[in-house]
């Protein structure tokens, strides 16, 4: 049996479906952030094993990744700032009563 | 042909990515929900060493596993009680969502599985040295990351006093 490039872009596709249904169904606002971490390890898988299969010699895609990684990071202290600054506001962290922009 | 240990070992995270991902989004706990996005990004990790990409391995776990999870779950241990369950899905919005992800399922699914000449074996590839990531991260000649990696850098800057402003008190 080989491993070829589908066998890794399969469990990739997987991943970012279920980050598209958690994204759609949480209500917790960091549930919603952790689904878009999934979204964003998906895309990395596929830039890395791309990368690997088509063009072995380089290396854009990993150094892709690896901005990717970074920016990630920073989104998520980011939103993490924000959203422990809306618990200090209104107790509560659920997005169906988060329906107005300024308190 | 490719050897046994690595045919096993591409199963066992192939797996676990699939399974943890899954767990993810449906587990009601959500510190459960952060600890199995945990295990989904150490198999991650898993695939990037399977690739012989063993730098960008060691960032995964560093940043992803050792950073952002520990970020999130102090925010989780902040904002909601040990114990909270989520409240079971009303059946619409559960709907709507396994629509969604099953729609973009099938779509790129059939996308990929219909271009069968696209199949390519794991060609070789010499180790990349941290040397020569080093190098190729930091030049500005042709094809080097310079410009990119200090836009990264200035980014982190804004992202760091961005965090301090919004989360502290008034």
């Amino acid at each position: 049996m080989d491993i070829n490039l589908m066998f890794y872009l399969i469990p990739s596709l997987i991943m970012f479906c279920c980050g598209v249904y958690g994204f759609i169904t949480r209500k917790n606002m960091i549930a919603i952030l952790i689904s878009l971490e999934l979204m964003l390890n998906a895309v990395d898988i596929n830039f890395v094993v791309f990368n690997r299969f088509l063009f072995p010699g380089e290396l854009e895609g990993m150094f892709f990744t690896l901005f990717a990684i970074a920016i990630a990071a920073a989104e998520t202290a980011l939103a993490i700032a924000i959203i422990i600054n809306i618990f200090r506001v209104t107790k509560n962290i659920d997005i169906r009563d988060l329906n107005k922009m300024k308190f | 042909m490719e050897s046994v240990g690595s045919i096993i070992m591409y199963w066992v995270v192939a797996i676990a990515i699939i399974l943890f991902s899954v767990l993810t989004v449906t587990t009601r706990k959500i510190l459960r929900s952060a600890t199995y996005l945990l295990f989904t990004l150490f198999a991650t990790a898993a695939v990037y060493f399977l690739m012989d990409y063993q730098f960008l391995g060691a960032v995964q776990i560093a940043v992803y596993a050792g950073g952002i999870v520990v970020l999130v779950v102090f925010s989780i241990l902040l904002t909601s009680k040990p114990g909270d369950k989520a409240e079971k899905l009303a059946s619409k919005k559960r709907a709507l969502g396994l629509l969604a992800a099953f729609a973009m399922l099938c779509v790129s699914g059939y996308a990929l599985l219909s271009r069968c000449g696209f199949f390519a074996k794991m060609p070789e590839m010499e180790e990349v040295g941290m040397k020569r990531i080093g190098a190729e991260l930091l030049s500005s000649g042709e094809g080097g990351m310079l410009l990119p990696f200090e836009a990264i850098s200035v980014l982190l800057l804004a992202c760091i006093i961005g965090g301090i402003v919004v989360a502290r008190k008034r």
